[in-house]
């Protein structure tokens, strides 16, 4: 089994030195060699001379690149972790460099939005699965690889990197790379679980951030747990309801990447997209928070594509619509909670019944 | 009325290998007796390591057994070689006599038992081609349908004797056929093509020939050699045995290793990948994966196996539709995908047209103005990929990749049978797609589709079954209303071309009028009930709403309705 050792010993590529991907690049470190590939050489430079990002010390296996081309040459399996927004002009980048072998699992929750010649996403009005995609299709749509996954559960970065017990699931239709990226990840702090509804698992954890922000706007007007585990519920049925629109079955929105992770961020401080409802709620303008932080709440380009895909799809969905109404048309957190709390709605869960998938 | 085709260039292909000997088909069958014996063997051991213990393998022996049995009991045809009862009634006894005896005993006897089911399943499937035969009804053909084209068109004394038309005016072949030719010398081919009528797989064979390719190999439904006159062109023709009667494991097994096999000896193959002919006449939307997934192992065993050096050779995957106005078959098809819609019932095997029903099709097809079209595709690799005039796969940015890549993990082609489950979903995709695009639109497609959702959109409220026991006074289309939607239509399909999604004949375009005449004239044309017709007012009535269905189906997955 020569060439067998031969390969263990290629290292990893971590594509996006973000926070997530600084964990997930420590996480990997533990088993191998970790590429972690930065878009600007400042950066690449600085970690390399400090040994550190985003606050997270990073193992010395772990060595930051700029060179996208050396990264896919050296590394056989790849982790794209890496915004939403800019997820598909990387792929664009990477795509010369890739071939069938390599096996990509990605770590972005978010839509990738293409719209019509002229529209932007503000003025279109309604969205479909034709221009709405999530981050395994735009892999398969720009590039040569087919064997891909995601990575998605409660991954809060900072509890990661403190050693907390955690989990994750990586969907694949693969067994093959859910059986790779276990092997790389997993630990005694860290389980990984399977599941093969790539698509339905990335809905979950895209769909989630929708509520995430919902949650941090009911924290911040002060109110307790009874109207949070409202919302969590709800919330819940929500998702189940986009994500069958949108392609997902019902049963990825049960585990840990749906119920698991809508839980954990909806109660903790440390997600961005809480941080964003919170600060909605105490009065500041969406606009002014936007500018004061650095990382991209992913939960803001969501609210928009999900309200929009559900006017498409006939999908009753009054969080994200009323929520929408408070990011993009000044209303206020106080009108909105009135108005859910009218929405005439008795049933409380009528989808597992019905569902055939 | 003929409204003018665009000048066929169709011309005559020299053949890629000249002498037969060369041919992969006449090697395969000139070892005929080693081939059947390989794979006899190799189903067998597959079979083994999938029945581990001895209880196993003895009911699996046991469970076929009877189930050839009760075949024999009820439902016994023609081909059926005539020992096959003294065959199974040795096997029951052997089996019945087992029971007493000690574990390995049972083991052994049970392996020899299923070594003989598999042998003789092997030898029912294998084909028989036969050099001589082959160019035999070659030349019957060729010589009958000449003698049948021009005795029927032009009309003088002495017409039966000349060559004025020949096959190339009445069948046009399009599409990437030079891509064809090269790939055929380059690689194995495996043809895919749409399945709407038995005349299928005779046709192929006159493409195939026409365009200078060696034999095809295919597997033929055991029914169809019932009939003697099919029954003599397929044996000529390189075809192989398959009977859908039988279903039990050793059978399918041995099946599944015959093709692929066959696939990896480099036997250019036609699959039909629909299994069955559409019954609804609509193009094929779930494919049997079990072929296609045979074609993705025969192309991973062909990376393992050949020896390091040697040029592997690649298998292609190449998608065809057929194109009719007419189906000889479509009345009792689409019966039967209504009442298994209706009812979910089993629906057995049935062919109601014998050597007589042929012949007289033939005439009339030949004497009334119906053409056929052949789209040939681009060829693909077993990925899906498309692959280029030297069969290089590319990617979607026109970049060569390696086909073998698709198999390495960890540097090395591994055998992972859930990642090939997962490839042949996608190649099954991938070649949907493809014949949706290569469909070519006849105007006799658009006229049947544009009625029949004209009415749908008049009677909102009943669904297909009501639809289809419309009252008499209800079936009447004004003219003036078809036209304009047929107009519509034609205008999206026509949109839909430039964007690579459909493709249509050339008749489709210039005055509508002559089109919608052309298209009436030709829908369903040798149908006792026409699907379409215009009355004494000129308007658009129906004289068979089924038959009419069914060919509205051929344009079913457009979105097309949207312009109605």
């Amino acid at each position: 089994m020569s060439s067998k050792s031969l390969s263990d010993d290629k290292p990893i590529g971590v594509i996006g030195a973000g926070n997530f991907g600084s964990v997930v690049a420590n996480l990997l470190a533990r088993q191998r060699n970790v590429l972690l590939y930065a878009r600007d050489p400042r950066v690449v430079e600085r970690i390399n001379a400090t040994r550190e990002n985003r606050g997270h010390a990073l193992d010395p296996r772990v060595i930051a690149t700029n060179d996208l081309a050396m990264v896919a040459d050296r590394c056989e399996v790849l982790f794209p972790i890496v915004p939403s927004a800019h997820f598909r002009s990387l792929m664009r980048q990477l795509s010369p460099w890739l071939h069938p072998y390599h096996i990509l699992i990605h770590g972005t929750k978010g839509f990738d939005v293409t719209l019509p010649d002229g529209q932007t996403i503000d003025s279109i009005d309604k969205l479909d699965r034709s221009m709405v995609k999530t981050m395994s299709e735009v892999i398969q749509e720009e590039t040569v690889a087919v064997r891909v996954g995601c990575l998605a559960g409660p991954n809060l970065s900072r509890e990661l990197a403190e050693g907390h017990p955690g989990a994750t699931v990586i969907a694949s239709h693969f067994n093959e790379v859910f059986n790779i990226g276990k092997r790389l990840l997993r630990n005694e702090h860290f389980q990984v679980y399977g599941n093969n509804d790539i698509v339905g698992v990335e809905l979950a954890g895209v769909l989630k951030n929708v509520i995430a922000i919902a949650a941090g706007a009911l924290n911040g007007m002060g109110y307790g747990e009874n109207a949070r585990g409202l919302l969590v519920s709800r919330g819940m049925v929500e998702m189940v309801y986009l994500g069958r629109a949108l392609g997902g079955n019902t049963k990825a929105f049960l585990g840990v990447a749906g119920v698991g992770d809508l839980v954990t961020t909806c109660n903790s401080s440390l997600s961005r997209n809480f941080t964003v409802g919170h600060r909605l709620a105490k009065g500041e303008r969406l606009s002014d928070i936007l500018q004061s932080t650095d990382e991209i709440a992913e939960g803001i380009n969501t609210v928009k594509v999900a309200k929009k895909c559900a006017d498409q799809y006939k999908v009753r969905a009054p969080i994200t619509k009323t929520l929408y109404q408070v990011l993009f048309e000044d209303m206020t957190v106080k009108k909105a909670l009135e108005y859910l709390m009218r929405y005439p709605l008795n049933v409380d869960i009528d989808f597992l019944s019905e569902d055939h998938d | 009325m003929e409204v003018a085709e665009k000048k066929n260039k169709n011309k005559r292909y020299k053949p890629i290998l000249e002498a037969i000997p060369d041919w992969p088909v006449y090697q395969l069958s000139k070892n005929r007796k080693e081939f059947i014996e390989e794979v006899a063997q190799k189903a067998f051991q597959e079979i083994r390591k999938n029945r581990p213990t001895t209880k196993q393998l003895v009911d699996e022996v046991e469970a076929t057994v009877y189930r050839e049995q009760q075949r024999m009991k009820r439902n016994r045809w023609r081909v059926d070689p005539a020992d096959e009862p003294r065959f199974w009634g040795d096997l029951k006894e052997e089996l019945v006599a087992l029971t007493a005896k000690p574990v390995e005993e049972q083991q052994l006897k049970a392996e020899e038992l299923l070594y003989r089911i598999v042998s003789r399943y092997a030898g029912e499937i294998a084909g028989n081609f036969k050099p001589n035969s082959y160019r035999l009804t070659r030349e019957i053909v060729k010589f009958w349908f000449a003698r049948l084209l021009n005795g029927a068109r032009v009309k003088k004394f002495g017409a039966f004797f000349r060559n004025r038309y020949t096959l190339r005016d009445k069948i046009q072949i399009v599409g990437k056929v030079k891509q064809l030719r090269t790939l055929a010398k380059e690689g194995t081919v495996v043809m895919v093509p749409t399945h709407f009528s038995n005349l299928d797989s005779i046709l192929i064979g006159w493409i195939i020939h026409s365009l200078g390719l060696p034999a095809f190999i295919y597997g033929a439904g055991l029914n169809l050699f019932n009939i003697k006159i099919f029954a003599y062109f397929m044996n000529s023709l390189g075809a192989y045995k398959v009977d859908r009667r039988k279903k039990n494991v050793p059978y399918l097994e041995t099946l599944k290793f015959y093709s692929m096999s066959a696939v990896q000896k480099g036997a250019h193959s036609i699959f039909f990948p629909g299994g069955t002919r559409s019954r609804s006449g609509a193009i094929e939307n779930h494919l049997k994966l079990g072929l296609l997934s045979s074609t993705i192992e025969a192309q991973r065993n062909l990376y393992m196996e050949t020896p390091e050096g040697q040029p592997v050779r690649k298998i292609f995957i190449v998608p065809v539709t057929l194109n009719y106005h007419f189906v000889l078959e479509a009345p009792d098809l689409i019966d039967e995908y209504l009442s298994a819609k209706g009812r979910d019932r089993y629906l057995p095997e049935q062919d109601k047209y014998g050597s007589w029903q042929l012949i007289q099709f033939l005439f009339k097809f030949f004497t009334k103005g119906s053409n056929i079209s052949v789209s040939i595709g681009r060829g693909l690799d077993v990925m899906g990929n498309y692959v280029d005039d030297v069969g290089q796969s590319l990617d979607a940015q026109g970049r060569v990749i390696e086909t073998r890549d698709y198999f390495v993990s960890q540097g090395e082609v591994t055998i992972d049978k859930q990642r090939e489950d997962e490839y042949t979903r996608m190649l099954s995709q991938k070649i949907v797609t493809e014949y949706h695009s290569i469909n070519r639109v006849f105007a006799s497609h658009l006229v049947a589709f544009v009625a029949f959702e004209m009415w749908q959109k008049k009677h909102p409220k009943l669904d297909l079954f009501g639809l289809l026991r419309l009252p008499e006074e209800d079936q009447v289309l004004l003219y003036e209303e078809f036209r304009a939607a047929c107009k519509r239509v034609r205008k999206q399909i026509y949109h839909l071309k430039s964007e690579g999604k459909v493709y249509h004949a050339t008749h489709l375009k210039g005055n509508i009028d002559l089109v919608i005449r052309l298209g009436l004239e030709n829908v369903g044309i040798f149908h006792l009930k026409r699907p379409l017709l215009m009355n004494k007012e000129g308007n658009i009535i129906t004289r068979d709403f089924n038959t009419l269905y069914y060919y509205h189906n051929r344009l079913d997955g457009y979105e097309l309705e949207k312009f109605i």
